[in-house]
């Protein structure tokens, strides 16, 4: 199947998007943009060809129309759960033989039999929690293996080390440093295995699926995974795009990106707001999802995602975390600098005043919403529809105060449009310009960049890549 | 990417270029030596320079905003600006205020390495930057220096009455020319007057000419990157002099020998190969990334056609020319007319007629956060152009000479995605996929 993709390498995150030749959206990925841009392009767009493999693996069911729509939506759903917890310990291999290379590293200072051995028993926990995970029903909160496996190794460890007495700190430092390198370093991922072992996977626990069926799904499977997958155009977005391994036509601002993907989601949008990790953008699009104007900060990334960032980092919790922390708050503080530098100082001021912290940070979410406002205005105001888009679209709180704001200073007309996908809005609107390109048969875009290693960029880490 | 010579940094100059450097350098070697060749020295401003008054006089002419840029092109203002910080001045003020007073606080070394003798006069001709008598009354008190103030009314509408003609001819004739004369114990020759604005007007031809080439297309010339180096010998010292009638002659020529040739606009990387993109430019350039800045534009093969910040120190394609026959009236005249001192409306209509007599593709404004006098407004500026032409305007933010405010990569993402932006409006193909809304995947 020919495709082309969309590559948004943001500061925070890393995003890809998929379309068939038709332009209909067939995989996406996402990742921690990291210290490595190239890793991180390649696991996001692998994780784009996982989905669209997903995608595919739908549609050769339906095609084989064996299966009603609730059994075929209870089978995929149960696949692609046990596909993820596949690659999720996967990635917890990964991670165990980074960690046991630092325990044999010949440059260690001292042995440490006991903490080693906790070290062990805290992953052989995690392996053995993993399921749960990834059972029905239970929301994670992130997909990132970062995220996961950091949660559940904190917690095995916390178990352990009261057991085992062997110091807490001890025991997660050597996941700290091991996690930065199974971050950087590329473990190319077999979609036939992994699916292979998830379909034994979900026929194992058969819950009374399809088990008429179970042979043929399964050989449905393989064919899917042997299926050749080609990229034959790449556009790619977003605050690094500069070091992706593309033509310079094939390089596109974010700005027109986000105002594209907007527009091709909600075709009524004329107003978009993209918060990132380091830009916040206003821009303006007319009724063909052209760009007419835009305004974005100036160099000071002052309540740009990155921000939020630091008060999570501050408060020792994950980024998804913040939001849902501050929809709990019973007051919003006022709160006046959104300097990114002196998050942490703002922050420890208001505790030491003692505020909650649920209430500073829904003030913190309301002064940036506030600095979106301002860069709104500036960039002619707000019509209707209007269209939120970036990573902060996640964070439940930023909508709700930016909801508000809208309707303060908008009024109540004002449709506004918050996807829960729109941080792929970017890779989006930059795969639809590869698709543009394909469409109009420019050369030099095709075959060529099908191979386009994206291995081969700067690293920003000292680790090496392993293809 | 334009040129042969792209890969290189070393910037490609031509020869209007070359000369107007060596120019400047010989005039800093006459003013190192004006204390033993008993010449007076006169600290003045760009926008409503007397030079014509100064030189009939004999008197050199230093200008401190010219000073501070060519600090801030050879990477010197950095350090002269956190001197002047470290002597009280805000993080906020003008950097090119800050850069001159730092200069001066090192040993007042010139930017060509020669040493700037103190002043005999400081002569503040008021046209629209307020900035300016603040700068003066600080160098008073440096200098102990006597400053004499020539009041420029400010027009709101564009309109030079004869009261305000009045005005300022009074002042001249009454408070201006007697403080020269006092300071050089000489006696104004009218007639060396008159022959000097004679002599700029000349100049004044054909630099209106070279500004007029820019209609064609290609254009020959950068209207604002290279335009700053056109304005140089008008803007400064040389107005009224035989080497700057000389000098836009033989610009001119070269100009005409490009459209001969039909080179488009020379850029740091040689002629450019391809003009996509027609620009006008509202605002001075960044001085301490002058051609990292120049490149974001020439490499995208934009490029400017006209711009106002080339019509701060005198506007001359409107009609203005100085006159030997009325010459106070025409300094009156000159002074009233700088661009700065033009009120909102005035800039507007002046933009709007830039964008449309230059058939201008797009027009970008680059405001300057520490130059409140001439950032304000900008903003409207753009809405209203963008009303009146239909033509897309662009926004950044820079600063004139310190280097800390010159973010490079945000700078360049907006003017990329600005480019981006009007080519995908040339674009007359799209690509219309099946869904409409929905989910991504």
């Amino acid at each position: 199947m020919k495709c082309v993709v969309g590559i948004d390498l943001g500061s925070t995150t890393t995003k890809a998007v998929l379309l068939d030749l038709d332009g209909a959206v067939i995989g996406r990925g996402i990742t921690n943009s990291r210290s490595n841009y190239g890793v991180a392009c390649a696991v996001a767009l692998e994780e784009a060809h996982t989905t669209a493999r997903m995608h595919m693996l739908r549609v050769a069911f339906e095609k084989h129309g064996a299966l009603g729509a609730d059994e075929l939506h209870t089978l995929l759903d149960a696949l692609q759960t046990a596909f993820r917890l596949e690659l999720f310990l996967a990635e917890l291999g990964h991670l165990k033989s980074v960690i046991t290379a630092l325990m044999k590293s010949p440059l260690r200072v001292a042995s440490h039999p006991e903490r080693d051995a906790a070290v062990e028993q805290v992953l052989t926990t995690v392996a053995r929690e993993a399921p749960r995970f990834f059972a029905r029903g239970n929301t994670r909160r992130s997909d990132f293996f970062r995220d996961l496996a950091g949660e559940a190794f904190m917690s095995a460890a916390e178990a352990i080390s009261g057991k085992s007495g062997v110091p807490f700190e001890q025991i997660v430092g050597l996941y700290d440093r091991a996690i930065i390198r199974v971050e950087t370093e590329l473990e190319r991922r077999d979609f036939a295995t992994l699916l292979a072992a998830a379909t034994e996977r979900v026929a194992a626990a058969d819950e009374g699926l399809t088990v008429s069926m179970r042979a043929d799904w399964k050989s449905i499977a393989r064919q899917v995974a042997a299926e050749p997958l080609e990229d034959i155009a790449f556009t790619g977005t977003g605050y690094g795009r500069q070091t992706l391994p593309f033509p310079k036509d094939s390089v596109r601002s974010e700005i027109l990106c986000h105002g594209r993907g907007a527009h091709h989601m909600f075709p009524g949008t004329r107003t978009v707001l993209d918060i990132g990790g380091q830009d916040t953008k206003a821009i303006q699009i007319d009724a063909r999802g052209l760009v007419s104007t835009f305004q974005m900060n100036d160099r000071c990334a002052a309540g740009c995602g990155r921000y939020l960032g630091y008060i999570a980092d501050e408060l020792n919790l994950g980024l998804h975390e913040l939001g849902p922390l501050a929809l709990q708050a019973k007051r919003v503080v006022k709160v006046n600098s959104t300097c990114t530098v002196f998050a942490g100082a703002e922050l420890r001021e208001r505790l030491a005043l003692g505020e909650r912290r649920e209430d500073i940070l829904a003030g913190l979410h309301r002064s940036i919403m506030l600095r979106a406002m301002s860069l709104l205005a500036r960039s002619g105001g707000i019509s209707s529809e209007f269209t939120f888009t970036g990573g902060v679209c996640k964070n439940p709180m930023a909508t709700k105060m930016l909801a508000e704001l809208v309707r303060e200073n908008y009024g109540d007309l004002v449709h506004i449009n918050i996807h829960h996908d729109s941080i792929y809005m970017g890779a989006l609107g930059a795969a639809l310009y590869a698709l543009d390109d394909v469409r109009a048969g420019k050369p030099g875009l095709l075959p060529a960049f099908a191979t386009a290693t994206f291995i081969a960029l700067p690293s920003a880490g000292d680790a090496a890549c392993h293809a | 990417m334009s040129g042969a010579a792209a890969a290189s940094n070393v910037a490609q100059k031509d020869d209007s270029q070359r000369r107007q450097k060596e120019m400047i350098a010989d005039h800093f070697a006459k003013l190192e030596r004006a204390k033993e060749d008993g010449r007076k020295v006169v600290y003045t401003f760009v926008p409503g320079n007397l030079t014509e008054l100064l030189r009939a006089l004999d008197i050199l002419p230093v200008l401190p905003e010219i000073n501070a840029l060519q600090s801030g092109m050879r990477g010197k203002s950095a350090g002269y600006i956190a001197e002047a910080e470290k002597a009280g001045h805000s993080e906020d003020v003008c950097t090119y205020v800050k850069c001159d007073l730092g200069m001066m606080l090192s040993g007042n070394v010139g930017p060509t390495g020669t040493k700037i003798p103190p002043p005999d006069l400081l002569l503040l001709s008021y046209t629209g930057c307020f900035t300016f008598l603040k700068w003066f009354e600080l160098l008073k008190e440096a200098y102990k220096c006597e400053v004499a103030m020539l009041h420029v009314p400010y027009m709101p509408d564009g309109v030079v009455t004869p009261d305000m003609r009045r005005y300022v001819v009074d002042q001249l004739r009454d408070q201006i020319i007697p403080a020269l004369e006092r300071v050089t114990g000489k006696k104004l020759d009218l007639d060396e007057l008159a022959r000097r604005l004679a002599l700029s007007r000349q100049a004044e031809d054909d630099l209106v000419a070279v500004w007029e080439s820019a209609r064609r297309r290609p254009s020959p010339i950068d209207g604002y990157f290279g335009g700053v180096y056109y304005i140089g010998p008008m803007f400064t010292a040389f107005r009224g002099t035989e080497e700057a009638v000389a000098y836009y002659r033989s610009l001119k020529a070269e100009v005409d020998e490009r459209i001969a040739q039909k080179l488009g606009a020379q850029t740091p990387d040689g002629p450019i190969a391809q003009e996509k993109y027609r620009l006008v430019i509202e605002g001075p350039p960044n001085w301490t990334s002058f051609y990292d800045f120049w490149r974001m534009f020439s490499r995208e093969g934009a490029v400017p056609v006209a711009s106002t910040y080339t019509r701060v120190g005198g506007l001359y394609d409107t009609g203005f020319r100085h006159d030997p026959e009325h010459p106070l009236e025409s300094l009156a005249d000159y002074c009233l007319g700088c661009y700065t001192n033009l009120g909102l409306p005035s800039r507007v209509d002046l933009l709007e007629r830039y964008i449309k007599d230059y058939s201008a593709d797009g027009f970008l404004i680059n405001s300057v956060k520490s130059c409140n006098s001439f950032s304000a407004g900008q903003l409207l500026i753009l809405r209203e152009l963008e009303k009146r032409t239909g033509v897309p305007g662009a926004f950044i933010e820079s600063d004139l000479v310190d280097p800390r405010y010159f973010g490079k990569a945000n700078i360049e993402n907006r003017i990329q995605s600005y480019f981006q932006m009007l080519e995908a409006r040339k674009e007359p193909t799209r690509a219309q996929p099946q869904s409409g809304s929905g989910s991504v995947a």
